[in-house]
C-alpha cells in the first residue's frame, strides 16, 4: 500500500499494518518519536494496536535532547 | 500593522511554557518584549553557573529558583505583562490544569521522555491547543539545518531534528536562542490569527 509520511508518499509490503510493523518495515530504530495518523495523536502504548492503511497520512517527529 | 496595534492585540492572550531553561527563558523574554499579556511558566529547577552559557539568567541570580528569576528578569523587560509562574515537576496530570486558558503552549524542555509526555498531554487532553516544539539545537554553525515545520494547526517543530545535547555536543547560546526566537514567532503568528 502507499501511505504519506512525513509529506512523502511511502510503498509498504502489506495493505495493512501496525504502527509498530511499519516501523520496523522502515527501520525506524531512535525510540523517542511522536506520531499523529490522519491528525490524530497515537500513544506509545498504542503503537502495536493501531493500523495503517491504505492513503493514511503518517507525521512522525523525532524528539532529540535538550531545552 | 503599527506596533501599538499589535502589542493591543496580543495583550489579550495567554502562553504557556514548559520548562525555564534555555529554550524557556529565551521564548518568554522575547513574547513578554512583543507584549503578549500573560504568561504562565512552569519549571522546578534553580539556577545554576552552568545555566548562564545559554539560559536568560545572570551572575547574581544563582542559587535562585528559575521561576522566580525569570518573573523578575520578564517583568524588568515589560511590566506590562503578567507572568505567573509553577515551581513543579511537570506530569500528565498537573499539565492541563497548570495550563488551563492558555491560547498556545511552548514545549521546553530538556529530556525527550518529558517533551513526549508534554505533548501526548496536549494533544490528547487540550483539544485544539497548539503546541509549540523544539528538537535539536545542541551545537554551533549550521544555521541551514534549523527550521520549521508545521504538522498541523495544534503541531509546530523547530530545531534541526538532529543533534542531541551531550557532553560533546551542549546547547550553546547562539543555535538555543534561534530556536527558542523561532519557537516565539510561531506563537506570535498563531496569536495574531486569532480573534476575540
Amino acid at each position: 500500500m502507499k501511505i504519506l509520511l512525513n509529506n512523502r508518499e511511502e510503498t509498504l509490503r502489506k495493505d495493512l499494518m501496525t504502527v509498530t510493523e511499519m516501523l520496523k518495515e522502515k527501520k525506524f530504530s531512535y525510540p523517542m518519536r511522536i506520531i499523529k495518523i490522519n491528525g490524530t495523536y497515537i500513544p506509545k502504548e498504542e503503537y502495536c494496536s493501531t493500523f495503517i492503511k491504505e492513503g493514511d497520512n503518517v507525521q512522525m517527529i523525532y524528539l532529540m535532547s535538550g531545552g | 500593522m503599527k506596533l501599538t496595534d499589535i502589542e493591543n492585540h496580543l495583550r489579550q492572550f495567554r502562553i504557556g511554557i514548559a520548562g525555564a531553561g534555555g529554550i524557556g527563558s529565551n521564548c518568554a523574554m522575547a513574547l513578554a518584549r512583543c507584549g503578549v499579556g500573560e504568561l504562565v511558566i512552569a519549571d522546578n529547577d534553580y539556577v545554576e553557573e552552568s545555566n548562564l552559557s545559554r539560559q536568560y539568567y545572570f551572575t547574581d541570580q544563582t542559587g535562585m529558583s528559575k521561576c522566580k528569576a525569570i518573573k523578575n528578569n520578564l517583568e524588568r523587560a515589560n511590566n506590562k505583562v503578567s507572568v505567573t509562574t509553577c515551581h513543579i515537576q511537570l506530569d500528565k496530570k498537573n499539565i492541563p490544569d497548570i495550563f488551563a486558558g492558555c491560547n498556545a503552549i511552548v514545549e521546553a524542555l530538556d529530556r525527550p521522555e518529558m517533551k513526549e509526555m508534554l505533548i501526548e498531554a496536549v494533544q490528547t487532553r487540550m483539544p485544539g491547543i497548539p503546541v509549540v516544539v523544539c528538537s535539536g539545537m545542541s551545537g554551533w554553525g549550521n544555521n541551514e539545518l534549523i527550521k520549521c515545520r508545521k504538522i498541523d494547526d495544534t503541531l509546530f517543530i523547530c530545531g534541526d531534528e538532529l543533534t542531541e545535547a551531550d557532553e560533546d555536543l551542549p546547547p550553546m547560546a547562539p543555535r538555543v536562542g534561534i530556536v527558542a526566537n523561532m519557537q516565539a514567532n510561531v506563537v506570535v503568528e498563531i496569536l495574531m490569527k486569532l480573534k476575540r
